[in-house]
């Protein structure tokens, strides 16, 4: 009983990290209307981006979260301002045609600076672990499920209380009213889609921390946020979150209770159960 | 019947059969000095490179030390980027380009696939590496493996242990098994659970947990093995799999008596004691690997240090250079590229000088080599010392090993 609740509470950890990640996929959509093929391609970036930093500046991952999240945040902006703005106006198919071969140039560019090896990074806490009433919390888990929270949190308050979180928001429910009203709403996408990749770029440096980086680790993840942002509801924040520890939980229960090997495939067991029972997600709203 | 032949019946004949002679000759000749086009197929990308670029170091030194040997060889390079499908695409086109062999793949999906195209198209496969038996089931003409299949690596493997245990005066009356699920994985689990009672290992396998081969988080598996209470704990990996799994047994606090891979990767390689570091000490790998004693061993030791200083000489390198070398000596005496005079000269291969532990190398009717001979390896101060059998022993084995908060 006792190592079913280490697994459990493993797998919560794990799903404040899945959640960032898929937060990040989830504001972009939610304002944007364009689906981000290159998610886990920038996550990668990301880890990436912390590994390299963290090599060269000693730094640890968490101080480096922050600096990580800005540097994605500047490339999601530039990203969005300079090419994507571009292909707003043309059909879905065009703009998943582009995101794609973003992706697939980040990959070759990963692959090509780093090499195919995975690569890990080295910090003095690695091994540690607490034990709470016999209950084991691995130590680098926890913090990058406290650092996933702090994040998300910090989003929240961005959209909540800031005069461009406001503006976004407006974006997101009416475009051509924010039109209207006179804000600018192509870098209002931008800094949206900076955001986005901020939260990506946070997410993958506490990622590192959790699993080894490297080059096509990226289309997995697309895919494992694509799950969480449908069963939390396209375009909804906490349900991106929740999806993240839905996922994360019966991942854990499902590989302890049956077999690991098959844990994958509950998540989208899950998803269609969440698609029939509820199409538009969890806390999606109705069309 | 025998009619009578007359002279210029008889000068037409002796000149075919000269001028068909000669042909012949003029053909051996020149068979000998042209290099044999070897299609190299290996996954130097995806979730296997690491190991993949490893056989290739193998199959790199070779050239140079088989040329001083007298022998010619031209390297083709496929990448199947860990995927079977990509194995099979590569396979073809490697023979479209004029490959004259085939030699690979490392993992048993992958070669599985290409020795379907090596047998379609008539063109050899010497496999360097794969343990799936079914391989050399299937009734192929075509195909040719060197390493050890996935019963004869358990068997040896589960032998050593029982040596270990005698050894060490310690026998563990229970252990479970964690496997990658890949087709080696199951093979290795398959012959694993079914050899265990059969060759009267003294322990009991209370579970089994397999996992996906491209995982990225061992955290739930270890814990299903740990709560298993086992004495023992097994391991099928692969490299990086293999450093996750550690990391997660030192987290959990999970310390069996010890940790042995039988016949699997991943433990005796270098990227395995670099990632773990003190944590990897003590972990055992089953396993074939080179005899330090063979001259060639010596040879191709000191080529790979200095064309490759920065790696380690293991497996992958031993038994992608023997396999090279099968291609190159089978040509040699084939004196041809034609493919059936390669494989009339594979199946007669005899090699006795010889990289890995092992009697020469011959091919049974299927195609398999079934002289090689295990080594029980532990990691020790970051490489992997042959703690046994004893007459190739560098060390004494340690067992039980120590916890995870008693390493330096």
């Amino acid at each position: 009983m006792l190592t079913f609740v280490n697994v459990i509470v493993a797998g919560l950890l794990t799903g404040c990290v899945y959640g960032l990640m898929a937060l990040g996929l989830s504001v972009i959509f939610g304002v944007i209307r364009i689906v981000n093929f290159a998610h886990g391609e920038m996550l990668a970036v990301a880890m990436y981006a912390t590994l390299v930093l963290n090599q060269t500046l000693g730094l640890d991952p968490f101080l480096l979260m922050p600096l990580v999240a800005l540097v994605l945040f500047l490339a999601g902006y530039v990203l969005q301002d300079r090419l994507i703005n571009r292909y707003m106006a043309r059909p879905e198919h065009d703009q998943f045609l582009l995101l794609i071969a973003v992706s697939i140039m980040l990959t070759s560019s990963m692959l090509i600076a780093f090499g195919p090896d995975a690569r890990t990074i080295q910090v003095d806490y690695a091994y540690d672990s607490y034990e709470l009433g016999g209950v084991l919390i691995d130590k680098v888990r926890m913090l990058a499920a406290l650092g996933a929270v702090g994040g998300s949190a910090a989003l929240w308050l961005f959209f909540r209380f800031t005069r461009i979180g406001k503006s976004i928001r407006a974006c997101a429910d009416n475009q051509v009213g924010a039109q209207v009203v006179g804000l600018d709403v192509k870098r209002l996408y931008a800094v949206t889609f900076g955001i986005g990749a901020g939260c990506v770029g946070a997410s993958g440096g506490l990622l590192l921390l959790l699993v080894d980086v490297q080059p096509y680790i990226a289309a997995d993840y697309t895919l494992l946020a694509f799950i969480i942002v449908i069963i939390g509801g396209l375009g909804s924040m906490p349900g991106a979150l929740l999806g993240g520890l839905l996922v994360g939980v019966s991942e854990a229960a499902s590989g302890f209770l049956i077999m690991p090997s098959l844990k994958s495939m509950f998540s989208f067991g899950l998803l269609i159960i969440v698609l029939l029972v509820r199409p538009r997600g969890l806390f999606g709203r109705s069309a | 019947m025998i009619g009578r032949f007359s002279r210029r019946e008889f000068g037409l004949g002796s000149f075919a059969i000269g001028a068909s002679l000669a042909a012949n000759g003029f053909r051996r000749a020149r068979a000998q000095t042209t290099a044999l086009k070897v299609g190299i197929l290996l996954p130097r990308s995806g979730f296997e490179a690491q190991i993949g670029q490893g056989c290739q170091r193998g199959f790199d030194v070779s050239v140079p030390i088989l040329r001083d040997m007298g022998y010619a060889i031209e390297l083709m390079l496929a990448d199947t980027e860990s995927k079977p499908e990509v194995a099979r695409v590569q396979a073809e086109k490697l023979i479209d380009e004029g490959a004259n062999l085939l030699c690979g793949a490392w993992d048993s999906g992958q070669t599985a696939a290409v020795a379907q195209v090596s047998e379609q198209h008539g063109v050899p496969l010497v496999i360097n590496i794969a343990a799936d038996p079914k391989i050399t089931e299937q009734g192929y003409k075509f195909v040719f493996r060197n390493f050890p299949n996935a019963p004869m690596l358990m068997t040896g493997a589960l032998s050593l242990m029982r040596d270990l245990f005698e050894t060490t005066g310690t026998t563990p009356k229970t252990a479970v098994l964690m496997a990658v699920n890949d087709t080696f994985g199951q093979a290795a689990q398959n012959a694993i659970t079914t050899l265990v009672p059969k060759l009267g290992i003294p322990f009991r396998i209370l579970d089994v947990v397999s996992y996906d081969p491209q995982a990225k988080d061992l955290s739930i598996e270890v814990a299903k093995a740990k709560s298993s209470g086992a004495d023992l704990h097994l391991a099928v990996t692969r490299l990086n799999d293999g450093i996750l799994m550690i990391r997660e047994m030192v987290k959990q606090r999970y310390e069996p008596m010890g940790i042995i891979s039988p016949g699997s990767p991943g433990f005796y390689e270098r990227p395995f004691s670099k990632a773990l570091g003190k944590y990897a000490e003590y972990a055992f790998s089953h396993n074939a690997w080179m005899d330090p004693n063979q001259p060639l061993t010596k040879i191709i030791d000191a080529a790979f240090r200095k064309m490759f200083p920065n790696d380690a000489f293991d497996l992958n390198v031993g038994f992608s250079f023997e396999a090279a070398l099968i291609a190159a000596d089978a040509y040699k005496r084939a004196g041809s590229t034609n493919p059936e005079a390669l494989v009339e000269a594979l199946r007669t291969t005899h090699l006795a000088q010889r990289v890995m532990i092992g009697d020469p190398i011959r091919f049974d009717e299927k195609g398999q080599n079934a002289g090689n001979r295990l080594a029980s390896l532990q990691v020790r101060d970051g490489k992997p010392t042959v703690v046994l059998p004893v007459v190739n022993a560098e060390g004494k084995p340690v067992f039980p090993v120590p916890g995870w908060s008693q390493r330096g």
